[in-house]
Order: C-alpha cells, then sequence, then structure tokens
C-alpha cells in the first residue's frame, strides 16, 4: 500500500497546473465573466494536451490512464474555475469524434439541468424542449430540463470528477482565504493573527484535505458507493470553504470584483447537477 | 496511489487472522471497568499472548502498513486493545528505546514487551495542560538522587502502575532559560515513598484517570532518560512516534458502531425517518473517509519515515466531531432510551465528550494548523 502520489501523478499535475495557469489565469477568468462564451481556442489547447484524451487507450489516440489521474485534472481544472462541460465532453472523448482532441464540445443533461446548452456541438440525453434559465453562476449558462423528461442516473466517473472539480476549489479557496488572513492587516497587524479568523481557516483546510482522500481513493477502487460518498464531502468542502473564504474576505469578498463569489457559485451549481445530496444519503445509509 | 497490499503484508494478516480466531473465544471475560486490579491483569494477560505468538513489538515495527494492519484486524475480530500497556508500548517504551542507554533499554523494555510491567504517564499538570511546556513539578539534585515535589494529573492506570514516565522542571524558567528548555524525563517508580494516588472520577461515573501528588520522592539519577534539561525535546521523540497510526482501531470500531447504530434503528423502526437515516449515510461517508486519510497518513509516515505531516492533526480534529457526532446520532436512535445509563450508547455517549478535549483540544489542533501548516502569525 502506498496511497500517495506517484511521481508521474505529481509531474501530470504540475504540467496540467502550468498549462491551466498559463492559459486561464485571473485575467482570462475575468474576461469570461465579463463575456462568458465558451473559449474554443481554450478547448483545443486543452486537447492537445492531451487533457480529454486521459483515460482514452493509447492505440485509441489517448493518454491510456486511469480514473485516478483524471480526477487530478479535474482538480485542476476546479482550482481555475475553468468554464464550459469539460466532465460531458471528457466523458465522450471516443465516443464523439472530436472529443478527445477539444474540437468538439459535448454537454449532457445532468440531473435538472443541462449545462452549456446553446453552445455546445453535440448533447447527451434527452434536452428537446429545455427552457434556458437566468443562472447562478456568470460562467456556467444552465438550460433546466422540460417538466417530466427522463433524468439519468450519474454514471460513477462523472460522480468522481464532478467531486474533482469541487475538490480543486475547496482547496483553492482554502489558499486564498489563508493568503488573504496573511496580507489584510487590520488593528496593526495582519488578521490571520487572530484566533477566530485562523480557526475559520483550519477548518477550511480539513474539509479539503478529507475531500481529497475520500475522491482520490474512489478514483482508486471505482467504487460506485465510495465515489457517492466522496462527492458528499467533496460538494460540502467546496461550497462551505467557499463561504468561509468570503467571510475571511469581509467587505471585499461580498464584490462582484473579488473571485471568491465565483467558486461559491460554481460550487452550488456543481452541487446541483445530478442526483444531488439525498440520493446519495440514502445509497449510503441503505449499504449499512 | 495504491491501495493493494504486498505478498508480504497479506501473508502477515492471514496469519494474523488464524491466530486471532484461534485464541479469542478462548479469553476470559472483561472486567469491570472499575476493577483496576483486574483490567490490569486482563491487559498483560493480553500482551503476554502477543508476546508469546511473536507480536510482543508489533506496534514499534518499522513498517507503518504492518502496525495498520494488525490494529485492523484486531478491532475487526474484537481482540482487546491495548489498555493498560499504552504507555509502556506507545509512549515510555519507543522514547525509552530511542533515547535510553543500552542498560536502560534492557531495563525497562523486555518487561513491557512481556506484560510485566505498566507504566503510566505524569506529563499534565492542574496548571500545565495545553500548555504543557509550562510545567512547574520541581527536582532538584541530592548525591545520586533527584529529589522531586509537585503534582500530575489526567494520569491513567496511575493505581496499577509500576512506573511512571515524568516530567520534571530542574532548571527554574528564566530571561535566559525558556519553559521547555529546563525540563527532565525520568522513569519514577510508583512504590516510591512520598507518591499519592487520587483517583478522578470523570463525568461518566468511573475513574478513568488519578491525579499524583509528589512529596520529596526520590528517584535515582541513573533513571533520567537523555540529557539533564533535554526533556522536552526526548518527549516530542515519543509524541511524533505513534503519529499515522495512533487512531486506527477506533476509526475501524466506528464503522462497525455505525452499522450496529442501522440495524438498531431497522429494529426500532427509527429507519422510517429520512433525517435520521440520511445523517447515518452522511456519517458512513465520513468515516470512510477517515478510513482512508489513515491510510493516507501511515502511507506518508512510510515515505518520510515517521516525519508527522498535514494529516495528524487535520485527522484529530475531524474524527473527535465525527465521533461525537455518531454518539448524538445514537441518542436520535434510541430515544427515550438515550437517558438510560443501562444503555451501552448513553455511556459511550458520555465518555465521547473527551474526544474533542484529550491529546490536545480542538481548538489548540486548529492553533497548530493554521501556525504549523498554513503559515498564520502566533495566534492571540
Amino acid at each position: 500500500m502506498d496511497f500517495q502520489l506517484s511521481d508521474d501523478q505529481r509531474a501530470l499535475r504540475r504540467g496540467l497546473r502550468d498549462v491551466l495557469e498559463g492559459r486561464f489565469g485571473r485575467d482570462a477568468l475575468r474576461a469570461a465573466v465579463d463575456a462568458p462564451r465558451l473559449d474554443r481556442e481554450l478547448w483545443r489547447t486543452l486537447g492537445d494536451a492531451g487533457f480529454f484524451a486521459l483515460c482514452l487507450p493509447e492505440d485509441a489516440g489517448g493518454v491510456g490512464l486511469g480514473l485516478p489521474a483524471a480526477v487530478l485534472a479535474f482538480e485542476e481544472a476546479g482550482r481555475v474555475l475553468l468554464p464550459g462541460p469539460a466532465v460531458a465532453t471528457f466523458l465522450a472523448a471516443g465516443a464523439v469524434e472530436g472529443a478527445a482532441g477539444g474540437t468538439v464540445v459535448v454537454t449532457a443533461v445532468a440531473g435538472p439541468f443541462v449545462p452549456w446548452l446553446d453552445e455546445a456541438d453535440v448533447v447527451r440525453g434527452d434536452a428537446a424542449g429545455a427552457v434556458a434559465v437566468r443562472s447562478v453562476d456568470p460562467l456556467t449558462p444552465l438550460h433546466r430540463v422540460r417538466e417530466g423528461a427522463p433524468v439519468p442516473d450519474e454514471e460513477t466517473p462523472a460522480v468522481l470528477l464532478t467531486a474533482a472539480e469541487q475538490l480543486g476549489s475547496a482547496a483553492r479557496t482554502a489558499e486564498l482565504a489563508v493568503q488573504h488572513a496573511r496580507e489584510r492587516e487590520q488593528f496593526g497587524g495582519p488578521v490571520g493573527r487572530f484566533q477566530a479568523v485562523q480557526h475559520l481557516c483550519a477548518d477550511m483546510l480539513v474539509r479539503a484535505e478529507l475531500a481529497r482522500v475520500a475522491v482520490y481513493a474512489a478514483a482508486v477502487t471505482g467504487d460506485p458507493l465510495e465515489a457517492s460518498g466522496a462527492r458528499l464531502l467533496a460538494d460540502d468542502a467546496a461550497v462551505r470553504n467557499a463561504r468561509d473564504c468570503l467571510q475571511v474576505h469581509g467587505g471585499m469578498g461580498f464584490t462582484w470584483e473579488s473571485d471568491v463569489h465565483l467558486h461559491l457559485k460554481r460550487a452550488w451549481v456543481r452541487a446541483g447537477l445530478g442526483g444531488g445530496a439525498a440520493g446519495a444519503e440514502e445509497a449510503l445509509a441503505a449499504a449499512l | 496511489m495504491d491501495l493493494t497490499y504486498t505478498e508480504e503484508e497479506e501473508a502477515f494478516r492471514a496469519g494474523l487472522r488464524g491466530w486471532l480466531a484461534e485464541v479469542l473465544p478462548k479469553l476470559p471475560g472483561k472486567p469491570s471497568v472499575d476493577d483496576w486490579p483486574g483490567r490490569r491483569a486482563y491487559d498483560t494477560a493480553w500482551q503476554r499472548m502477543l508476546y508469546d505468538a511473536g507480536y510482543g513489538e508489533v506496534h514499534w515495527d518499522a513498517s507503518a502498513t504492518r502496525r495498520l494492519i494488525f490494529l485492523e484486524e484486531t478491532e475487526k475480530a474484537g481482540a482487546p486493545y491495548v489498555g493498560a500497556n499504552f504507555v509502556g508500548l506507545l509512549h515510555a517504551g519507543p522514547t525509552i528505546a530511542s533515547e535510553g542507554s543500552p542498560e536502560q533499554r534492557e531495563r525497562w523494555l523486555p518487561p513491557v514487551l512481556r506484560g510485566d510491567e505498566v507504566w503510566c504517564q505524569g506529563f499534565s499538570e492542574p496548571d500545565a495542560g495545553s500548555d504543557l511546556a509550562s510545567l512547574r513539578t520541581r527536582a532538584w539534585r541530592d548525591g545520586d538522587d533527584y529529589v522531586v515535589s509537585g503534582s500530575k494529573i489526567w494520569t491513567s492506570h496511575a493505581e496499577v502502575a509500576d512506573w511512571c514516565e515524568l516530567l520534571v522542571r530542574t532548571t527554574p524558567v528564566s530571561a535566559e532559560v525558556p519553559k521547555h528548555r529546563g525540563i527532565t524525563w525520568l522513569a519514577l517508580p510508583m512504590d516510591a515513598v512520598g507518591i499519592t494516588v487520587r483517583p478522578l472520577r470523570t463525568l461518566a461515573g468511573s475513574a478513568e484517570f488519578a491525579e499524583v501528588f509528589l512529596d520529596e520522592v526520590r528517584v535515582p539519577v541513573g533513571n533520567r532518560v537523555g540529557a539533564e534539561n533535554d526533556g522536552w525535546r526526548v518527549t516530542m521523540v515519543t509524541l511524533s512516534f505513534e503519529r499515522g497510526t495512533a487512531f486506527v482501531g477506533e476509526v475501524v470500531a466506528c464503522r462497525r458502531l455505525l452499522g450496529e447504530l442501522a440495524r438498531a434503528a431497522r429494529a426500532s423502526g427509527r429507519w422510517d425517518d429520512p433525517v435520521l437515516r440520511r445523517g447515518l449515510g452522511r456519517l458512513s461517508a465520513e468515516f470512510g473517509a477517515l478510513w482512508r486519510l489513515t491510510q493516507w497518513n501511515v502511507s506518508e509516515a512510510q515515505r518520510t519515515g515517521g516525519v508527522p505531516g498535514v494529516g495528524g492533526s487535520v485527522f484529530k480534529l475531524r474524527y473527535s466531531h465525527a465521533r461525537q457526532e455518531l454518539y448524538d446520532t445514537a441518542a436520535q436512535v434510541l430515544g427515550p432510551g438515550a437517558l438510560d445509563l443501562d444503555e451501552a450508547w448513553t455511556r459511550e455517549r458520555l465518555s465521547s465528550l473527551s474526544y474533542t478535549i484529550a491529546a490536545g483540544t480542538s481548538q489548540i489542533q486548529r492553533n497548530i494548523v493554521a501556525e504549523r501548516i498554513l503559515g498564520l502569525p502566533k495566534g492571540r
């Protein structure tokens, strides 16, 4: 047993972080907020970097890695708030021509919603009659599926990749809070010297780290129940960490200019796509 | 990220399982919690059985994974925990093994491994809890002895221990000597003249700890482990020793308890309450993740050679909270039974109130995480 990242996994994570931060840094994020269109050039860059083809077999032109590598990749996507239906496109690689290379954008019905319906080239699931809603997340356009439309069960890889994005966001908001607590000065020193602030930050780290091991382990075992549990913890970590991060930022956290609300809104949206907490909790309880 | 065990590790697991299946049915019944001599005899007899079967040193195994497997399998099989051997096997023993002279190791370690001698811990004091380094029990040299006066608190097994790992102040705090620089580690024989042990009753009604009063107790200088005034460093060696595997058995136990709770809820009809049911589901996710965190920490300790990483405090914070939540959920399942001390769940719920306090309160753990891991400025 060696439940730590291998050297290859660390290298993969570092490489993807470099690509994502280089190509989708803070300026690009804020530009995307102002004009929420899918950046197809970015999508193709990711395709060229092998992002969508990580789990595709090598003889099919993929990288031939497993779910553990995929969750590391989506954790990085979650950190930078990468816009677009990345999970659906990733899972369509190999089945939908062009998805693996990032030239074709695939979305899918996810719970009661279809994200990015107008921008996607291919839609998986029954989105007929879906109606646009004014999405709470400026970086995720949403359609609601029509009343009575079949809601497909979320497959385990989709559960896990979304959980990985939530994990990335939770870890990032913990960092943002710590950074702000170190830099922001009040009463003659950094606010991070106050235990009330320190304890918020400590709890954020704890949530992110527990979600991390849950997501990683579920990716290794591929067990659907373990994936549901990981998703519960990751949803919780992303939403609550974003809330605490907002609190640590004080008044600045309440502004549009701050990035904190983007993490919170995306965390809400990700938690709302898919089966929801009740289904996961019931499934876990039934197995007791 | 590899969660599979090696062939050698699986062989160790299989051998242990076979042995446990053979010996556990022959164990005598557990003594009452208030029967201290009975508890000592039971716990040391178990250690002797482990010793005779070749598992006596398992807690000191260099492989954290083998320690993990041992704790997992013994808990799953319902075997006794270390009990009265706790300090000897997991605190004083490793300290002596690492810092003691060859003579000291020869004198003190074999009796611990054979279950012949029991140790207790004299660290905390009434005015030195979370702030352990401010301890005030004094020791001064008189010929070949130290003369020790002061008092210790929260000392488990003091009534039945042969030895106490004792932290004393040998140099007073001053402008030149900070509080953690004047401390010395001594092995105190519990039958020495001048020791008074007073049991402390916990809110659960049981006498789990004692206060130990020391009135000019003479301890031979040869009982000092490490150099004079170097006791703080000597102690830190101990405290980092069990990092990683400290709570393995308890996480396994919690997952079993959760299953029992679900069965009780199904039997009583409380299962029909979706709020309760979903709470149990969430706890299942929680303890599943805590088990993975244990494996993560053990793997990290294996890689770094035992240097504690982020995991220890993270684990302690989340685990202690989750375990209390487990008993609060048990109270919901029990309904009126939650007020009945004849229900084991009720008694354990009371005991669980210590989890967010013992071995560093959750507040101190958060300070540690904030300052040492997140690099925030020293708190105020």
